[in-house]
């Protein structure tokens, strides 16, 4: 079996309260597909925390998830600023998100943590001043 | 427990009902939603003072049952709909986060 079911998503970042409607679509589409509940969340959770903080840091950018038969990978890719520090970004507390966006509940410095934890698989590809593409993986 | 016996607690007032038969795992209380996100417990009740769009998008994604918005904090009619759609009960109550928690841990979720 190679099948690959492949979707792509134009994230805006202007707009933070659409900002889940990509990962509410993958979850959708998910559970059509009769995958296990905790699958779906764990996929769920890690594409939406990238999503997240594509709207907050990177002004937008692409995800394009696939699912084969044995995982789905997401690959969050965007044309912001770039993490210079990637070992400290990935530190559970550390932030660069506005005021803004924290008075909204989000900038507790828990998203990259989050997608590590929830993913199986996760790599990150960054180059300062011309963006960051993230790769994660969930096993089926 | 059932997400019917939280809907019928006297202090709540129900907004959007959910699934009343859905089994309830456990009470989470958290205003950080960023936190909630990795944290909100699957088929949880979670009680906060967040009532944005966001709160529902988090809910939505981490699988929660219900949201409890305490302290009198409302939401917004789009969101509301919105949460109907995904078959998210909300429900509003004037007291504080601890004291609705309680309430609802004593009534039979853990």
């Amino acid at each position: 079996m190679g099948d690959q079911l492949i979707f792509t998503y134009v994230i805006d970042g202007n707009d933070f309260t659409r900002a889940g409607e990509a990962s509410s679509s993958v979850k959708n589409k998910l559970k059509m597909l009769g995958v296990s509940s905790d699958v779906i969340r764990k996929t769920a959770i890690a594409m939406y925390e990238g999503e997240i903080n594509m709207v907050i840091h990177a002004d937008g950018g692409t995800i394009t998830v696939t699912i084969s038969d044995k995982d789905i990978t997401m690959v969050l890719a965007d044309t912001g600023p770039g993490i210079p520090d990637i070992e400290q970004a990935m530190q559970e507390g550390f932030s660069t998100a506005r005021e803004e966006v924290r008075s909204l509940g989000f900038g507790a410095g828990m998203g990259l943590p989050n997608m590590k934890r929830y993913s199986d698989e996760m790599h990150i590809d960054t180059v300062v001043g011309q963006g960051t593409t993230i790769t994660m993986k969930v096993n089926l | 427990m059932k997400l019917q016996t939280v809907l019928e607690l006297p202090e709540c007032k129900v907004l959007v009902k959910g699934d009343p038969a859905r089994e309830i795992s456990k009470v989470f209380c958290c205003d950080l939603l960023s936190i909630a996100m990795g944290k909100a417990p699957a088929d949880s009740v979670w009680v906060t003072v967040m009532g944005n769009k966001n709160t529902l998008a988090v809910a939505t994604l981490a699988d929660v049952a219900c949201i409890v918005l305490a302290e009198g904090i409302g939401m917004d009619e789009g969101t509301l709909e919105k949460a109907e759609e995904e078959g998210i009960a909300i429900l509003a109550t004037e007291l504080p986060v601890f004291d609705i928690g309680l309430e609802i841990y004593e009534a039979g979720a853990s």
